[in-house]
């Protein structure tokens, strides 16, 4: 009757939707990229967010030096470079016939404004540091750079790969956060807040031009709906695949192939060392031992996932397994925890959004309860966690943000931060230099440490800077800084006739330059 | 019928205000100072000031309040302290989706219960009205997020007959359909249980009437007395749960987008929350608040239209 | 008043037992309360006892109703999750009736003149604001935690038993047994307290379990999108959170506490229609 007619119409409906869906093409030149994190802004020297290398690195902008996917550096802007016998001057030749997506020419000049801005007044480069022993940059020619350091720098080449280093046009950089304007291969086309990003291959490309006509970065934060936008075919390929307990799913299928590599990304439960009952060597001593990292691994991780005794890379040559130290005794944590004379600490955990936090954080939260640390969970967006509720240090007494923006800390006062524990991965390459630093949440002032990682910036040798490295990891796992915890592994799901996507993560980047579809 | 129509005018802009006070108080007044509020331990009785200023949120409650109102009004619904872009923008992309949605539910739900519950009543204790009342029992306690679920588990994961969610934007309307099918059947299924429930009891409530005895003294047959008679009378309790039913599956599909990673208001106001953006909360709450209100008003105005008693009234 | 007393109970107690509606409905109720009390002295395992090398078991002699992505025992987490869900929605009842019932009976007591417009006209206020988005105001200013979500559910269900007072106290108004109360020269207080009140505990009973049932789905809800009972303690919303991602691998960590919510809603629900027709004996003729 009147029922089954609806019925019918109804049916008619979904059956006509489902088949007015757009077949594709044979040989496809786009590709649907899915990413979980959302960068606030574009522009990589102004942004501490890996999200936004992991869109505009070597697709919108380069730098004079960069990644390739196993890890060395490679030529970039810079077609080749010489290097001073004392190791204080840097020159480099310039690729000619570069230009930015806005059409004006790439030289010298360019490269110069970039350099100097990063550590200049108001900069929000989150890489200062790296840079700061640039004392000056002079245009030689229209393709030549020399650059002079106020004291030897032996990762310098290496630091100028960093996202933080892409050379940047003076016309455009104060709007490359909506508008970015590099030199890359591919050009930005639109940016949908919340959902996608979209770039288009740059006809006008100085270098090997890019495979594919255009790629769509979307964003899918969500575990379930990333599983499902793979086998829709709404995203084509999740580099970082934020449901690995759904990995069997696609090792089964043949439409898929399931990449897993390394990354850079140390996971660690940080402490923060300044406050009390955690400035207690033996206090954090007790939570490191609180911890069962296999347990953490597999039940946030499924398994991916290396446990770790230090910040370093397992998979590095130069890494010192240090577990042990840190090994699973809860027993050992209750003495620990007696004789430092602390009873049922309460202690809160900020947690971001990442499923290695939010899983993590639930199984470490329960492992510290078991040796009777009271632990309150506080979940948090990245926008609270970039903030001095967690990573930023307080702004000092007096500070006035610009503005609607609010204050920052600005270096006038010593750093200092309110947080206990978080959890957190640290993504970029070769960084344990940061807990060298005072500014850093860490909240550890070691003279021994830094002036062990003082002694390497300084060092050629490789030799010596092994040892050295070494060190520096012997160092911060005794006096446990944090808690180590296990190195992300890069779980990548993709379909199958997608070729050129990097195997492993040397630093954050999806690098689309080599990316092609085999059919 | 003019005088009707005034008063019930006059009715919701009184509604839309209050409801609009209520925001306020709770949103600026209740946290005591929204700027440090929102600004957490960032907060410097200077950045506090320096926010306060900048954001407009110096003054007088009485004087903000209008403020804000005569912009939200002008679509002008503040910054976002988050993203830093105007609120509108966000809010204009967003709404293009939850609207939709709640409104797409409802046709679904209302077309399944209708030709349903009148079935049951007019088949009233055979097999058939017996299985309708217990489905809908069933209907009625079933989470709509829940059953969101599990049809995204057969239809999309399993069948591959829908994505599992995401939305293509309106460029292709017939696209924007389709993504948004399971999420509003998901809605609308548990809705229409109860829409079915009250159209069979309402209609079986007028069919027990005295002048439906009359009608069929009178010769009509049983179908004639329902379609002329019975249903005309029985649609005004069903249109005041269709009214209430809009403000149900408005704030259901702002859950229901957590399962299909729907980029609405909901996502945007559950982030808003967590991050203190208090602009951003008080710009959705108070447009969701605005539809439910204006969407009641439609319904009135229906009321009107099926019962011409009511308009006398006013 | 209460000259209705104990023939009419017996009367009521044994139209309820032989109500199907009612023994079935009051049954699965009595068993999820049952269990949430069990849960008080007694689970199987801890419910957030950890288990990680034993996730995602399927139901077993070990774990009656597997284990979930933690390998916590489901059976323990649907049992204090059933406290939760319990306590929130009866509470959150309690408040509407204690606030909204007052207000209605004073609407009906005083009708047409100013305190039943004010009372009306913030009642159609507060529908206009769906308890989502009143929880949403709540947790944005103090933070989302169960008693953020009481009070949100609480909020709206105050509007619906004060119209459903005012709506059945306002019938009543027009009684003999009240005429005659207030030509004795009683207050509208008193009469409202004495003869009113016990009249419309019938009605009021019957939507609490109305009440009590959508409020145990808004709670679910609520925890679901993380605004409502927060972590550690187990809620059967944010079970189905979790559960999500591992619906493919292990659907028995989805379909547990959806069906735990599902029966629970379905018991009230059956135990309030039969409730309803042994009250209204009328009404069954239009319901049956």
């Amino acid at each position: 009757m009147r029922k089954s007619l609806v019925v019918l119409a109804i049916a008619g409906a979904l059956v006509m939707t489902t088949a007015l869906s757009p077949a594709y093409a044979q040989a496809r030149t786009d590709v649907k990229v899915g990413l979980v994190l959302e960068p606030p802004s574009l522009d990589p020297t102004a942004e501490a967010a890996a999200a936004v290398d992991e869109v505009v690195y070597a697709n919108i902008f380069e730098g004079l030096t960069r990644f390739a996917s196993d890890g060395s550096i490679v030529p970039g802007l810079a077609e080749s470079w010489e290097i001073s016998e004392d190791g204080l001057t840097y020159t480099f030749h310039l690729h000619g016939g570069v230009a930015f997506h806005d059409g004006t020419a790439m030289d010298a000049e360019d490269v110069k404004f970039s350099l100097e801005r990063i550590n200049a007044e108001g900069s929000l480069n989150a890489q200062k540091a790296l840079y700061a022993a640039i004392a000056s940059v002079e245009a030689v020619d229209p393709l030549t750079v020399r650059i002079t350091l106020s004291k030897p720098d032996g990762n310098f080449v290496y630091n100028l790969a960093w996202g933080d280093a892409v050379i940047v046009a003076p016309e455009t950089a104060a709007t490359n956060g909506t508008k970015p304007v590099g030199t890359g291969p591919f050009v930005f086309k639109e940016r949908r807040p919340g959902d996608s990003i979209e770039i288009a291959k740059n006809a006008t490309y100085w270098g090997t031009p890019a495979a594919l006509e255009s790629a769509t970065f979307r964003y899918i934060a969500d575990p379930t709906a990333a599983l499902a936008a793979l086998q829709a075919g709404d995203v084509d390929v999740f580099p970082n695949f934020p449901a690995p307990e759904t990995v069997s799913v696609f090792q089964s299928d043949p439409r898929f192939r399931v990449v897993v590599g390394t990354t850079q990304g140390e996971t660690i439960l940080t402490m923060n060392n300044s406050k009390p009952p955690l400035d207690n060597v033996k206090v954090r001593e007790a939570i490191a031992h609180a911890i069962d990292r296999q347990a953490v691994v597999d039940g946030a991780m499924f398994g991916f996932g290396i446990p770790i005794g230090t910040f370093w890379p397992p998979t590095h040559p130069d890494y010192v397994d240090l577990a042990a130290l840190s090994n699973y005794d809860p027993e050992k944590s209750k003495v620990l925890l007696a004789e430092a004379g602390v009873a049922n600490p309460k202690l809160t955990l900020h947690l971001p959004p990442a499923p290695y936090a939010r899983r993590g954080g639930e199984i470490i939260a329960e492992q510290l309860r078991a040796v009777g640390i009271e632990v309150e969970v506080i979940n948090v967006e990245w926008a609270q966690w970039l903030s001095p509720e967690v990573f930023r240090a307080a702004p000092c007494p007096g500070a006035v943000g610009e503005g609607d923006k609010p204050p920052a800390y600005d270096g006038s006062c010593p750093a200092t931060f309110s947080y206990d524990l978080t959890i957190v991965s640290h993504t970029e390459p070769n960084d344990i230099g940061i807990f060298a630093r005072d500014d850093y949440y860490f909240a550890y002032h070691s003279d021994a440490f830094k002036q062990i990682i003082a002694d390497y910036a300084v060092t050629a040798d490789p030799a010596k800077r092994s040892e050295l490295i070494k060190a520096a990891q012997t160092q911060i796992a005794n006096d446990f800084v944090a808690g180590y915890l296990f190195e992300l592994a890069k779980v990548g799901v993709e379909d199958a006739r997608l070729k050129g996507m990097w195997e492993n993560a040397p630093t954050q980047a999806t690098d689309l330059t080599a990316v092609h579809w085999e059919e | 019928m003019l005088f009707f129509l005034i008063n019930r005018l006059t009715s919701l802009l009184l509604s839309l205000l209050a409801a609009s006070i209520v925001i306020f108080l709770v949103l600026e007044v209740v946290p005591g100072d929204p700027a440090s509020f929102m600004l957490g331990l960032s907060a410097t009785p200077e950045s506090a000031a320096a926010l306060r200023d900048s954001l407009g949120l110096d003054g007088p409650p009485v004087e903000r309040y209008f403020n804000w109102l005569f912009g939200f009004f002008r679509g002008d619904l503040g910054i976002s302290y988050t993203y830093k872009v105007p609120v509108a923008e966000l809010v204009a992309d967003r709404i293009w989706l939850s609207l939709p949605l709640a409104i797409y539910a409802l046709t679904l739900s209302t077309l399944i219960a209708f030709p349903v519950g009148i079935l049951a009543a007019a088949k009233r204790g055979s097999a058939a009205d017996v299985s309708v009342m217990g489905l809908t029992q069933l209907g009625v306690a079933v989470p709509n997020f829940w059953f969101a679920m599990l049809l995204v588990l057969l239809f999309a994961v399993t069948l591959r007959w829908f994505s599992a969610g995401g939305f293509p934007g309106w460029e292709d309307p017939l696209l924007a359909l389709k993504a948004l099918t399971l999420p509003a059947v998901a809605l609308a299924l548990p809705q229409a249980s109860i829409l079915a429930r009250v159209m069979r009891s309402a209609l079986l409530d007028t069919l027990t009437e005295d002048y439906i005895r009359s009608a069929r003294a009178k010769g009509l047959t049983r179908n004639q007395t329902l379609w002329r008679h019975a249903l005309r009378n029985a649609l005004i309790p069903v249109l005041t749960i269709i009214g209430l039913q809009f403000s149900f599956l408005l704030a259901g599909a702002i859950i229901i987008e957590n399962v299909f990673f729907l980029p609405g208001l909901g996502r945007l106001v559950f982030q808003g929350i967590t991050q203190r953006d208090l602009i951003v909360v008080k710009s959705v709450v108070m447009i969701l608040v605005f539809a439910v209100i204006v969407v009641t008003f439609v319904v009135d105005m229906t009321y009107a239209l099926v019962d011409p008693r009511l308009r006398r009234h006013g | 008043m209460s000259e209705i007393g104990f023939a009419r109970r017996d009367h009521v107690l044994s139209a309820a037992l032989s109500s199907r509606s009612f023994v079935i409905g009051a049954t699965i109720t009595a068993v999820f309360v049952l269990i949430a009390l069990l849960s008080f002295v007694w689970t199987p395992f801890g419910a957030a006892a950890q288990d990680i090398p034993n996730k995602l078991k399927p139901p077993s002699a070990a774990h009656w109703l597997g284990t979930d992505h933690f390998g916590r025992d489901t059976l323990s987490m649907i049992m204090v999750g059933a406290r939760t869900s319990i306590a929130v929605a009866l509470v959150a009842v309690g408040l509407g009736i204690v606030v909204g019932a007052p207000l209605g009976l004073a609407a009906a007591a005083r009708r047409g003149g100013f305190i039943d417009e004010i009372i009306m006209r913030s009642n159609d206020l507060v529908f206009a604001f769906p308890a989502i988005l009143i929880a949403i105001l709540i947790t944005a200013v103090f933070g989302p935690g169960a008693v953020n979500a009481i009070i949100a559910i609480g909020i709206f269900n105050i509007p619906v038993f004060a119209r459903l007072s005012r709506g059945a106290a306002l019938s009543l108004w027009q009684r003999e047994f009240v005429m005659a109360a207030r030509v004795s020269g009683k207050g509208a207080f008193r009469i409202s307290l004495e003869h009113i009140l016990p009249n419309i505990s019938n009605t009021l009973i019957v939507q609490a379990t109305i009440q009590f049932s959508l409020g145990i789905l808004a709670e679910a809800a609520l925890a679901y999108v993380g605004l409502g009972t927060q972590p550690p303690t187990p809620s059967w919303g944010k079970m189905l959170a979790d559960a999500q991602t591992m619906i493919t691998l292990a659907p028995h960590v989805a379909l547990v506490p959806g069906l735990a919510i599902v029966l629970t809603v379905l018991g009230v629900n059956l135990m309030g229609d039969g409730l309803r027709d042994v009250f209204d004996p009328q009404l069954r003729r239009s319901r049956g």
